[in-house]
C-alpha cells in the first residue's frame, strides 16, 4: 500500500466518531489511576495486585448481575473484593517481611485462578444491556461519560476529603517518611495495608465499570492496567504542572489523573485509527510510561552530570 | 521518671558480625533531669536511646517511664511518651507534606488518628505563634513542603515537634552534628530554651565536649555498651575537659591520645 493510499484510507470523521468511546473509557481507567495514585504516589511503593483486582472487580460485577444482582450492589461487592486482594497484599508483605513488589506479583498472579474460579472457570463471561440494567455501556456513550464523570469527581471529592483527615495525612505521612511516622506514634505497617486496601478496592471499582461498559469480564481485561494507571497518573502529573505549575493542588492532582487517563486512551484510539497493530499498544504504552518516567531525571541529568562536564572538554578552571 | 535496668541488646547473634552493643545497663533519670551522653564511636550511646525509643526489642531487662512499663511496647505505642530529634535533619520531618501538616502530626504523636481535619485553624495559630519564637521566618512559610527548608530549618522545626505534644522524655541523639556551626549553636541553643520552658526530662548524645559540659545538670559516658561514669549537680558545672578526659583514661583504663580523637572535635 502505497503511503498516499494509506492517508487516503484514514478518515478524520471516523476518528472524531471513535473520540466519545475513548473519552468513556478513559474516565474508567482514570478511575483506576486515582487507585494507583494511592499506592505510587502516596504510599511510594509499585503495587502490582492491579492487574489481578481489576479483574476481580470485573468478574465479581458480572456474575452478580447475572445472578440477579443490582448492578450498584455488585460494584460495592466487587470494591470489597478487590479491598480483600489488597489487604492480602499488605499482609504479606508487613506480616511476612515479602518485599512489596513481590507480594503484588504473588497477590495478582493467585488472583488468576481466583478470578477463574468467580467466573465459573470461563475465560469470559457476557453480560448484555438488553437483559440486565447496568450502570454504564458503549451502546450508550453519552450517558456512560456522564457516569464516569461524576463517579470520578465524587470519588476526587471523598479522596480529598479523607486525605486531609488524621488518618489520611497519617497515611501521607508514612509514605513521606515512615521512620518519623512511626516516632510519631503511626504504625507504618498497618497504614501500608489500609492503603492497599482502598487502592486495590477503588481498582476493582474501575474493573467492575468496565465490564458493564463492553458488556463481558474477560480474565485477561486487567493485563497491563499497572501500566496504563502509572500513565494517567504521569501524564496528569506532567500536564497539570505545565497548566497550573504552583496552583496545581491535591484536589487539582487528583483530578488530573482522571484526566490522564482520559487522555491516555484518546492516544490509544487515534494508534488504532491510524491502523497501527493493535497488538503493539502496549509496547506503544510501555515505551510512553518510560520516557514520561525518564523525563524528570534526563532533565536533571541535562543540568549536571559528567557527561555534560566531558563535552565541554575540562572543568573551567583546570 | 526514666529507669533503664539491666538492658542489653547484642545485634547479629550468632554471626560473624555479632556485635553486644548493650551490656547489663542501669540508669535513673529524675524528673527535668537533662542528661548529656558522651563516649567514644560504638559506645552505645545511639543504641541506648533506640531502646529506650523502641526501634526494636531489647535483649534483657526492663525500662520504665513515668512508672510505665514499656518495654514491651513496639515504637510507635510508646511514641506518646517520648519526643525524639534525630542526627539526620531528613529524619524528622515528611518532606512531601506541608509545614503546618507535620507540625499537626506531631501534634498527635501518639493520639488515635480518626477521621477530623488533620489540621484546624485553632491549631494554625498555635504554630504561628511557635514557629515565630524559632526566628526562623517559617510562620509565613506555613503551607510551603518542608522538602523545601534547609537541614537547619527542618532540624528546628523537628525540635518543635518534639515538644509541641509535652513529652515525658526528649531523646535529641546527635542532632546537631550534621549542622554548620552556627546553626548547630542556634539549634542546641534552641534546645535548652525548650527543655527549661517545658521542664521537660532529657537525654542528648554529643561528640562535642564542651556542649556536653555546658549543657544540662548532668553528664554521663559510656563504654563498650554500659555507662562509665555519671557526673551530676554542682560537680557538673564545675568540671572541666581536661578533668573528663583525665576520668575517661582513668577508668577505662585505654590511652587518652587515641581516645581524645573520638571525643573532641
Amino acid at each position: 500500500m502505497s503511503i498516499v493510499a494509506y492517508f487516503a484510507s484514514l478518515s478524520i470523521l471516523k476518528l472524531i466518531k471513535n473520540m466519545p468511546g475513548g473519552v468513556a473509557q478513559g474516565l474508567i481507567w482514570g478511575l483506576m489511576a486515582l487507585g494507583v495514585y494511592i499506592t505510587f504516589r502516596l504510599l511510594d511503593v509499585a503495587d502490582l495486585t492491579v492487574d489481578g483486582s481489576f479483574t476481580t472487580g470485573g468478574a465479581v460485577t458480572v456474575m452478580l448481575i447475572l445472578a440477579g444482582c443490582p448492578a450498584w450492589l455488585a460494584l460495592l461487592v466487587a470494591v470489597i473484593a478487590g479491598v480483600l486482594a489488597g489487604l492480602c497484599t499488605g499482609l504479606l508483605h508487613t506480616k511476612l517481611g515479602i518485599p512489596v513488589i513481590l507480594a503484588g506479583i504473588l497477590t495478582q498472579f493467585s488472583l488468576y485462578s481466583v478470578n477463574l474460579h468467580i467466573m465459573g472457570m470461563a475465560a469470559n463471561k457476557a453480560v448484555s444491556v438488553d437483559k440486565f440494567s447496568l450502570i454504564l455501556s458503549s451502546r450508550n456513550i453519552p450517558a456512560s461519560i456522564l457516569t464516569g464523570a461524576l463517579i470520578a469527581a465524587v470519588l476526587v471529592a471523598v479522596f480529598y476529603w479523607y486525605f486531609g483527615t488524621e488518618q489520611g495525612s497519617a497515611l501521607r505521612a508514612t509514605g513521606s517518611n515512615s521512620a518519623m511516622s512511626s516516632a510519631l506514634g503511626i504504625n507504618v505497617g498497618s497504614m501500608k495495608v489500609l492503603g492497599l486496601a482502598i487502592s486495590n478496592g477503588i481498582v476493582a471499582l474501575s474493573g467492575g465499570l468496565m465490564s458493564q461498559y463492553q458488556g463481558f469480564a474477560d480474565i485477561n481485561m486487567g493485563r497491563g492496567a499497572i501500566v496504563i494507571g502509572l500513565a494517567a497518573v504521569i501524564i496528569g502529573e506532567v500536564l497539570g504542572r505545565a497548566l497550573l505549575g504552583k496552583h496545581l493542588n491535591f484536589c487539582g492532582t487528583l483530578s488530573f489523573t482522571v484526566i490522564g487517563g482520559v487522555l491516555y486512551y484518546l492516544v490509544v484510539v487515534t494508534v488504532l485509527w491510524l491502523k497501527l497493530n493493535s497488538n503493539d499498544l502496549k509496547l506503544f504504552t510501555a515505551v510512553i510510561v518510560a520516557l514520561f518516567l525518564a523525563v524528570p531525571y534526563l532533565r536533571e541529568q541535562s543540568k549536571s552530570s559528567f557527561s555534560r562536564l566531558k563535552k565541554k572538554g575540562a572543568a573551567p578552571h583546570a | 521518671m526514666l529507669k533503664i535496668s539491666h538492658i542489653s541488646k547484642t545485634f547479629n547473634k550468632g554471626t560473624i558480625n555479632e556485635k553486644q552493643a548493650l551490656r547489663d545497663l542501669n540508669l535513673h533519670l529524675e524528673p527535668g533531669d537533662f542528661v548529656t551522653v558522651i563516649g567514644g564511636n560504638g559506645a552505645g550511646k545511639s543504641t541506648m536511646l533506640n531502646a529506650v525509643a523502641g526501634v526494636w526489642p531489647v535483649d534483657e531487662g526492663s525500662i520504665l517511664l513515668d512508672g510505665q512499663d514499656i518495654t514491651a511496647l513496639p515504637e510507635h505505642k510508646r511514641a506518646g511518651l517520648i519526643g525524639r530529634v534525630f542526627q539526620d535533619p531528613m529524619m524528622g520531618t515528611a518532606p512531601n507534606m506541608q509545614l503546618e501538616e507535620n507540625l499537626a502530626l506531631a501534634l498527635r504523636r501518639g493520639d488515635r488518628r480518626g477521621l477530623r481535619w488533620g489540621v484546624t485553624n485553632a491549631e494554625r495559630e498555635e504554630y504561628r505563634e511557635k514557629l515565630k519564637t524559632l526566628g526562623l521566618g517559617l510562620e509565613d512559610r506555613m503551607t510551603a513542603k518542608v522538602g523545601l527548608l534547609s537541614g537547619g530549618q527542618r532540624q528546628a522545626l523537628t525540635l518543635l515537634m518534639a515538644s509541641l505534644k509535652k513529652p515525658k522524655l526528649l531523646l535529641l541523639d546527635e542532632h546537631t552534628a550534621a549542622l554548620d556551626p552556627a546553626t548547630a549553636a542556634k539549634v542546641l541553643e534552641l534546645s535548652d530554651s525548650i527543655i527549661q520552658e517545658n521542664s521537660l526530662t532529657a537525654m542528648m548524645i554529643t561528640h562535642n565536649m564542651k556542649d556536653a559540659i555546658r549543657h544540662g545538670n548532668r553528664i554521663i559516658m559510656m563504654n563498650e555498651g554500659h555507662i562509665i561514669l555519671d557526673i551530676r549537680g554542682e560537680e557538673k558545672q564545675r568540671l572541666t575537659k581536661q578533668e573528663l578526659m583525665e576520668k575517661f583514661a582513668e577508668i577505662s583504663g585505654t590511652q587518652i591520645e587515641s581516645d581524645q580523637v573520638l571525643l573532641t572535635r
